[in-house]
């Protein structure tokens, strides 16, 4: 089969790292959404950064995908600098959103053409590559319907079409199957794990589905209150908190609380004074 | 420039699929041009001020163009809702780009609007002088441009700073209703109260309506030179304002 994203030499350095983050801290005023996180990804892996709500996911992503600064650290994606080479970095990646962000008033050609434009691909390959990808997650024969007649589980689909249509080497999933369907969630996985191992794509995905984690992920990071509480493989994490699958080692890591997304400053305050006090 | 123009034609398509929206649109207008053209035609007449559809249609095209640039602008704000926006944001082009040809987008849509005001105006017994230049209309298409592309933009950069539709009716109570009902759209610019006419020079869309009135039916109120001036001016400061106010947006 003709690979999906092309890399060419990836595989050659697999043991090199593709994204390196070194005490990156994002604050807002007082609150620390992001506390001194240190982790890398390896080229070709697939890494699972997973956390409650409000832990300081989204905030990590968007720092790594060059549309929040870091209030400090450092940060590259294949050498780069999403603060000093915004342009260069951003053609490494490709995302999905947490939240759709297709224009529902475009046919799924038209979104999936205007992301080629947008990112300068070679005009001579751009209709051949949309058709390959669309073929892909298996929209093609409807690529001229509009996106809004679309379910949630083809527009994410799309939307992970869209991400790969310029060869990133990084994919950027935040939380790319809330809400889809349990045959929809295993098709995306059997996707991802397919461009992972046959192109060598490098994947970076949150998720609150722990299952889904433990099945594609190589590496895990365990995000909470900003800080990175553990990191390794899903075995690595069970034995380390005595447990036998991920869910209980999450929830043996970041406590049994519910967590509010938009936490009032007095919830910050709260919880801050629990981790002084050592309170988890 | 594909930036610009993949932006552009975004604006043109949804514009173009929105039947209901272009026919939407179209009401208004219309309700205008009758309701006050032959409302208060007899006193404007007895007044001494000719015929009263002749005068209003400039300021009823002149009116559309606002409300529809002014809307293209402010739809940011569902950009911004419903996600587009950060696929545009994380794009690996200039912001600017973005935001101009959306802006140019939105513009040359308040002009077709502009236009089909025109033609619907006819109906409402508007006439054009028999000898009419050409040049002129031409030139009133201009006018009809640069009325379109200043709102588009002041939309643009109001919508920058808002995230979400809360402030939208603020904005048609406070910026829109007062630019069009102070424009001298609906009445002439001669011997008005002198705070009335001190309001009326600082609106912008005043010299809109002007250059439309100086173009379609040759009654302008200042040099239309100066109506093409600080339209250009205030959509070239605007830009640069948008442009900042677009550049600081954070998803």
């Amino acid at each position: 089969m003709v690979p999906i994203v092309t890399m060419g030499t990836i595989k050659t350095h697999m043991d090199s790292n593709i994204i390196e983050v070194k005490n990156l801290t994002k604050k807002f005023g007082e609150f620390v959404a992001v506390d001194d996180i240190s982790f890398d990804v390896k080229h070709g892996e697939i890494f699972a950064f997973l956390g409650p709500n409000g832990a300081g996911k989204s905030t990590t992503i968007k720092m790594l995908t060059t549309v929040l600064h870091p209030t400090s650290g450092h940060i590259t994606l294949d050498g780069k600098s999403p603060t000093h080479n915004e342009d260069e970095v951003r053609k490494t990646f490709g995302i999905v959103f947490q939240d759709p962000s297709l224009d529902d008033e475009l046919t799924a050609y038209e979104n999936m053409y205007f992301h080629g434009v947008l990112y300068g691909v070679d005009k001579k390959i751009l209709k051949a590559k949309i058709q390959q990808l669309m073929e892909f997650v298996e929209l093609w024969n409807r690529k001229d319907s509009l996106v809004k007649e679309f379910s949630g589980g083809m527009k994410r689909r799309l939307e992970i079409a869209r991400g790969l249509l310029h060869h990133p080497k990084i994919l950027f999933l935040d939380e790319p199957t809330i809400g889809l369907d349990p045959q929809t969630r295993n098709h995306l996985w059997t996707y991802i794990e397919q461009l992972n191992k046959q192109d060598g794509l490098t994947v970076f995905l949150t998720t609150h589905y722990m299952e889904e984690a433990e099945k594609v992920a190589n590496r895990i990071a365990i995000i909470d209150h900003g800080q990175i509480v553990a990191q390794g493989t899903s075995a690595e994490l069970k034995a380390q908190t005595n447990t036998t699958n991920l869910e209980d080692a999450f929830l043996n890591l970041t406590g049994r609380d519910m967590r509010v997304e938009d936490a009032s400053s007095l919830d910050h305050m709260r919880s801050a004074m629990q981790r002084r006090r050592g309170g988890r | 420039m594909s930036t610009i123009y993949i932006m552009w034609l975004r604006q043109i398509k949804r514009y173009l699929r929105s039947k209901s929206r272009i026919i939407g649109s179209l009401g208004q207008p219309i309700l205008y041009l009758f309701a006050l053209g032959y409302g208060l035609g007899q006193v404007f007449a007895s007044a001494g001020q000719g015929n009263y559809i002749q005068f209003l249609a400039p300021g009823i095209i002149a009116m559309s163009v606002l409300f529809t640039s002014m809307f293209n602008g402010v739809e940011m704000i569902w950009d911004r809702q419903f996600g587009f926006l950060k696929e545009t944001m994380v794009a690996p082009v200039s912001r600017f780009n973005i935001m101009f040809g959306r802006v140019l987008g939105g513009a040359t849509v308040a002009t077709m609007q502009g236009l089909l005001v025109f033609v619907l105006s006819f109906a409402a017994g508007f006439r054009l002088h028999i000898h009419h230049a050409f040049w002129l209309l031409l030139l009133g298409l201009v006018f009809t441009f640069l009325i379109a592309l200043l709102f588009t933009t002041l939309g643009t950069a109001i919508a920058s700073m808002l995230t979400d539709f809360q402030g939208f009716q603020l904005i048609m109570s406070f910026v829109v209703m007062p630019t069009y009902f102070l424009s001298g759209a609906i009445f002439p610019l001669t011997n008005l109260p002198k705070v009335m006419s001190i309001i009326t020079k600082i609106d912008p869309l005043t010299y809109g309506v002007d250059g439309l009135r100086g173009t379609l039916i040759a009654a302008n109120h200042f040099p239309l030179h100066l109506d093409v001036l600080i339209l250009v001016v205030l959509s070239l400061i605007l830009l640069a304002l948008g442009s900042y106010l677009f550049s600081l947006i954070e998803i």
